[in-house]
């Protein structure tokens, strides 16, 4: 196939590329070696030390870390109420999160991809795209004005929540929401009209067709978004420190734990469970291709 | 289609409220950053650009358009955080594209577990990864800075950079390229005439995806930037707790939100003339 070229005068760039044709072998390992050793050497090595402080411990008196190995932490977190209480809570909370926002991006994204003329689909898409791009900190702090005493939403003559669990649930399914619609959108988008009508031939009434046909293909998309607003739920401490009030969530407890108690082996313990949470969620969703979606 | 007039209706109501809510925090910024008072107040008794004069100036009749922002500190923050959402892209483009690559056109050993590690960073919380990065760092005796937030940045963004453009190799025919070198190209020419202007557009809107991601990040940057070092939102951030500067961080808050129309746009323009969406 290639030998024509051979006769011509050979370049680096051509010696360069008949070498990779006849060393696939090499040029896969050019290829893989910097991405892997990146996310393998810095990323995984830095999540198995992080793993590997959870078994150390804080000595009491001296604050300094003792590198011996035991199951303290884990012990201590087992026993104690509130860390089971928190990591309930917050679980309770991200799973709350993903519903809403399946809630309302289901209906939102299939009104976008099928209902809108595609002049109007677009500019709606660009209208969830600019609340995801701008500043995370200001979107949260503009809900602190709309829920605090004297804010918008006393103005307007609704009740508020007040800081606390629920302002905190409702701030975290409005910061996700673009990133539920984008993939429910791509999924509806893909979704072809001709059988949602074929559905409705076949005599499919539509809750019947959402739930034959729609909700098995964006079921990936579902699941793409339901792994973005899950973990960063779990991780957040920003947002709930802006609205929640006093209440204790893994993310905060974690942070205080490293930053202000200067613990950081209980953090490291603390750190394992939304890591084992994602982990397990991740593995369970692996083959329905949701990760591709991401 | 299978939806009565009535259910249309009702799911472009209830679209239109969803809009709505998305909206009204912005809008509730844009308000507060003209609120005369320097105390949190609801409705604002009168408007004043006062806080607008606080952060900038007119530059003058120069090129120098930096100049306009008068605080020093949120200054340095923003060229701190530009320059970081642009190193992380770059890191992030080089090692995404490099692994979808392999992913893509080999089968090797690992080739499902690299592709779950790829997503690891971004789908496990951001605080995790912060403190695992932070220990990392501090243990190889790095100084935090804006290298460390860099390299933190990076690790989650390649994700985005790898799910775009695999998608993309995926819906690409690969009877092109074997068209190329038919014709006799190297495998250097047909990347440079064939596959890179294929895969252009989904690398930019991944490039720009990811600078948006780091530029807006916090969590992990608290983590990897040490002392010295402030990002945007870690101006902001610092500043929210300071009750004096509330009208000022609302003023910082509408322009970041003006800002992100820009990129928005770009993106958009991007999936608009996606190359292959005309032939389906």
């Amino acid at each position: 196939m290639t030998s024509a070229v051979g006769s011509e005068r050979t370049t680096t760039g051509k010696r360069l590329s008949r070498f990779g044709q006849q060393h696939p072998n090499i040029k896969l390992g050019g290829l893989l070696t910097g991405p892997v050793l990146w996310l393998v050497l810095a990323y995984i090595g830095s999540l198995a030390a992080l793993l590997i402080a959870a078994f150390w411990r804080v000595d009491g008196f001296t604050t300094k870390l003792v590198r011996n190995w035991n199951l303290g932490n884990f012990r201590e977190m087992a026993r104690t109420t509130v860390y089971r209480t928190i990591t309930f809570r917050t679980i309770g909370v991200a799973f709350a999160v993903t519903v809403i926002c399946m809630m309302i991006a289901v209906p939102m994204a299939f009104t976008m991809a099928k209902i809108m003329k595609p002049n109007r689909r677009r500019l709606a898409v660009v209208a969830v795209l600019m609340p995801l791009w701008s500043s995370y900190l200001v979107k949260s702090y503009a809900w602190r004005i709309i829920f605090i005493q004297g804010g918008v939403l006393e103005w307007a003559g609704l009740p508020s929540p007040g800081f606390g669990l629920t302002a905190t649930v409702i701030l975290l399914s409005y910061l996700w929401l673009p990133y539920m619609i984008l993939p429910i959108y791509a999924g509806f988008e893909r979704l072809p009209n001709s059988l949602l009508e074929a559905s409705a031939d076949l005599g499919g009434k539509t809750g019947r067709t959402f739930r034959s046909v729609i909700l098995p293909m964006i079921k990936p998309s579902l699941i793409a978004g339901s792994i973005f607003t899950f973990s960063l739920t779990m991780g957040d401490y920003i947002a709930v420190g802006i609205v929640g009030g006093k209440s204790q969530f893994l993310g905060n407890t974690i942070y205080a734990k490293f930053g202000t108690a200067n613990n950081l082996p209980l953090a490291a313990a603390l750190s394992t469970i939304p890591v084992v949470a994602m982990v397990i969620y991740l593995m369970s969703v692996r083959r329905t291709g949701a990760l591709e979606n991401l | 289609m299978f939806l009565s007039r009535r259910a249309r209706a009702t799911l472009r109501a209830f679209t239109s409220v969803g809009f709505a809510v998305l909206y009204i925090p912005l809008i509730v910024v844009l308000v507060a950053s003209f609120n005369i008072s320097n105390t949190f107040t609801w409705p604002p008794k009168a408007l004043s650009t006062q806080w607008w004069g606080r952060v900038l100036r007119w530059p003058g009749w120069t090129l120098k358009i930096w100049n306009a922002i008068k605080i020093e500190a949120l200054r340095e923050s923003l060229l701190t955080s530009l320059k970081i959402a642009l190193f992380a892209t770059i890191l992030a483009l080089l090692l995404g594209s490099l692994a979808a690559f392999a992913v893509h056109r080999y089968s090797f050993f690992g080739r499902t577990t690299l592709s779950l590690l790829v997503v690891l960073p971004i789908a496990l919380p951001g605080i995790v990864t912060g403190l695992a990065l932070n220990q990392a760092f501090r243990r190889l005796g790095l100084d935090l800075g804006v290298t460390t937030v860099v390299v933190a940045h990076a690790t989650f963004c390649i994700v985005i950079v790898y799910n775009n453009l695999i998608a993309r190799l995926k819906r690409m025919q690969p009877s092109l390229e074997e068209a190329s070198s038919d014709l006799g190209a190297t495998g250097m020419q047909t990347f440079r005439y064939v596959t890179f202007p294929l895969i252009r557009s989904a690398l930019l809107a991944g490039a720009l995806l990811s600078f948006a991601l780091s530029f807006d990040e916090i969590v992990v940057t608290t983590f990897t930037s040490g002392a010295s070092t402030q990002t945007l939102p870690q101006w902001i951030f610092s500043n929210l707790s300071r009750p004096k500067q509330a009208p000022v961080v609302n003023v910082v808050g509408v322009i970041v939100i003006v800002l992100s129309i820009v990129p928005v746009y770009f993106a958009q323009r991007l999936t608009d003339q996606e190359p292959g969406a005309a032939g389906r």
